[in-house]
């Protein structure tokens, strides 16, 4: 009886412990919910207000004729004229530029962490790209004006050295942490077998690092480089401080002045006002379609995991 | 030494850091033939089938003692690795085909070795693959990622990868661990066809298929050579307690 009473008692006292776990398993997921809800909130409210602003200036009565702003090479609030083609102009050759150059380079330098150096010259490249990366764009700029902008000056056949170049250049080196650390774990990625593999053949160490180990990283350095895209195409501070910041014109030579869309928002967006402040907006809207199909294609390759032919 | 000979092991050690792995390895090992290492994990066995093609290169902190010479020349001093590697094959314990084509595969090695005509390649990835017994398979799928066929097709795909640079020696590291029964047949009836021509080494965990296949079987334990011998003479008449002890299933 009295065996029986007490085994009772610890059932019924294991099944409140069971109920308390279970309510606190139930409240710690629902704060994981919570937390995880912010950035999908956040995400959602600024695409929704910067597109409800954006797109106000081509509806309604005085509505600017979207054709003229997205094809319009001058950006003359004052005069109404808000084309911002130039703009986009600028943004994707300073981008392709950067990545042109930015992507071997970071590409080469990731071989060379992962796969030549020895480990004591790692020790000193890896937290100098680390700190790379770390450095504040404000710096980056003032290390384009002081150093990159004179330099072109004195070889550039126009006056002045802020320029599509020096854009390029900046974007090039702000790019490379991105690359080299995206790239390299991707290398790193690659099983040990395709190396045995193909140095069992009778294959050198670097026709092994260019036949095998970089065709197998492939799809981690193709995100790499859509991340270095999109890094580039939304850098502002740095660009502005460089940029030239030309009122209109395609650019035609690298020693031309650009205007990038970053730039174009965080130089008027303080004091402008209605329309313009619309316009500007509007701009944020490009900005943010590129930077969307950036993102839509780095999910795209890295969930294409095995390639089939 | 006689003609017959393909390598000769001279007490050959191997340390990784201050480990021994292989302690005093003295061998002969016959061209034409098969021979097999067994013994239980650990025992040294891959590490020394890994010593033949200088793979153990690869691993930080070894070095090698002794010698082995091929053809009567030393493999550690007089001949340049990646010919080495070119005359003496491997093929892994796992399946490992590289994430691109079949053909591709398996025209690797020859395009490494600097053979670029196309017409030239197909005759060797043909070729090779009849001769890893996988053509008829795969023939009509040569484009095809080869890791998206079964694992004893890729495994022979490997093979093939293999044969087609032609080698002298082929190292097999416990070939058919990775595969069922059916392909582990088949892999070993290639190594029985491929003898003629090549002279095989395999290291095995499966004491029939050393017995069903090799010509001379060597017994491993603690990074030593407990007894080498005839195949036949190791499993039905070992000289040594351990050897029987092994292969009766004792331990191990």
């Amino acid at each position: 009886m009295m065996v029986k009473h007490l085994l009772k008692n610890t059932e019924a006292l294991e099944s409140i412990n069971m109920k308390t776990t279970k309510i606190r398993e139930k409240i710690i997921e629902t704060v994981f919910f919570l937390c995880a809800l912010i950035s999908v909130i956040s995400v959602v409210a600024i695409i929704a207000f910067v597109f409800s602003k954006g797109l106000k200036p081509f509806f309604g009565d005085h509505a600017y004729n979207f054709l003229d702003f997205i094809t319009g090479v001058r950006w003359d609030p004052e005069n109404n004229q808000y084309g911002v083609f130039y703009m986009i102009a600028g943004s994707v050759f300073a981008t392709a530029g950067a990545i042109i150059i930015g992507v071997p380079i970071g590409l080469l330098t990731a071989v060379f962490i992962a796969e030549v150096a020895p480990k004591s010259l790692v020790k000193i490249i890896k937290p100098a790209i680390e700190l790379l990366a770390g450095i504040p764009s404000v710096i980056y700029g003032a290390f384009g004006m002081g150093i990159i902008i004179p330099v072109i000056e004195k070889i550039s056949p126009q006056p002045q050295g802020q320029s599509l170049l020096a854009v390029i250049c900046v974007l090039t080196i702000m790019i490379l942490p991105t690359i080299i650390t995206l790239s390299e774990s991707s290398l790193r990625a690659v099983p040990k077998s395709y190396r045995e593999a193909s140095l069992g053949l009778g294959a050198s160490k670097m026709q092994t690092i260019f036949r095998t180990v970089i065709p197998a990283a492939k799809s981690g350095i193709l995100s790499a480089t859509v991340l270095g895209i999109g890094r580039a195409i939304g850098e502002t501070m740095a660009v502005m401080m460089i940029a030239g910041n030309a009122i209109g014109g395609i650019p035609t030579s690298i020693w031309d002045k650009v205007r990038p869309l970053t730039v174009n928002i965080s130089m008027e967006m303080g004091y402008a006002s209605g329309t313009h402040q619309e316009m500007l907006f509007a701009t944020g809207v490009v900005l943010f379609v590129f930077i969307m199909f950036v993102n839509i294609t780095v999910i795209r390759i890295t969930h294409k995991t095995v390639e089939k032919d | 030494m006689t003609n017959n000979v393909k390598f000769q092991v001279h007490d050959l050690d191997l340390y990784y850091g201050d480990f021994q792995a292989l302690k005093k390895i003295n061998m002969e090992i016959l061209k034409n033939q098969i021979t097999a290492f067994i013994g239980p994990s650990g025992c040294g066995k891959s590490t020394f089938l890994k010593t033949i093609n200088r793979m153990n290169d690869l691993v930080e902190g070894v070095r090698i003692d002794g010698q082995i010479h091929m053809d009567g020349i030393d493999i550690y001093k007089d001949i340049d690795v990646i010919n080495l590697r070119s005359r003496v094959g491997m093929v892994f314990q796992q399946p490992n085909p590289f994430p691109m084509s079949i053909y591709d595969n398996v025209a690797y090695g020859p395009r490494i070795h600097g053979i670029k005509k196309k017409s030239q390649l197909d005759e060797i990835v043909e070729k090779s693959l009849r001769q890893a017994a996988i053509w008829d398979e795969v023939k009509d799928k040569l484009k095809k990622n080869a890791q998206a066929v079964s694992g004893g097709q890729q495994q022979r795909i490997c093979i093939a990868r293999t044969l087609a640079v032609e080698p002298e020696v082929i190292l097999m590291d416990e070939p058919t661990s990775a595969l069922d029964p059916i392909s582990t047949l088949k892999i070993e009836d290639l190594a029985e066809e491929l003898k003629d021509k090549y002279t095989i080494i395999i290291v095995t965990h499966n004491m029939q298929q050393a017995s069903r296949i090799s010509d001379k079987t060597a017994f491993f334990l603690h990074g030593e050579v407990v007894e080498y011998g005839e195949t036949s003479q190791i499993f039905n008449n070992p000289k040594e307690q351990k050897t029987e002890d092994y292969i009766t299933g004792r331990f191990g």
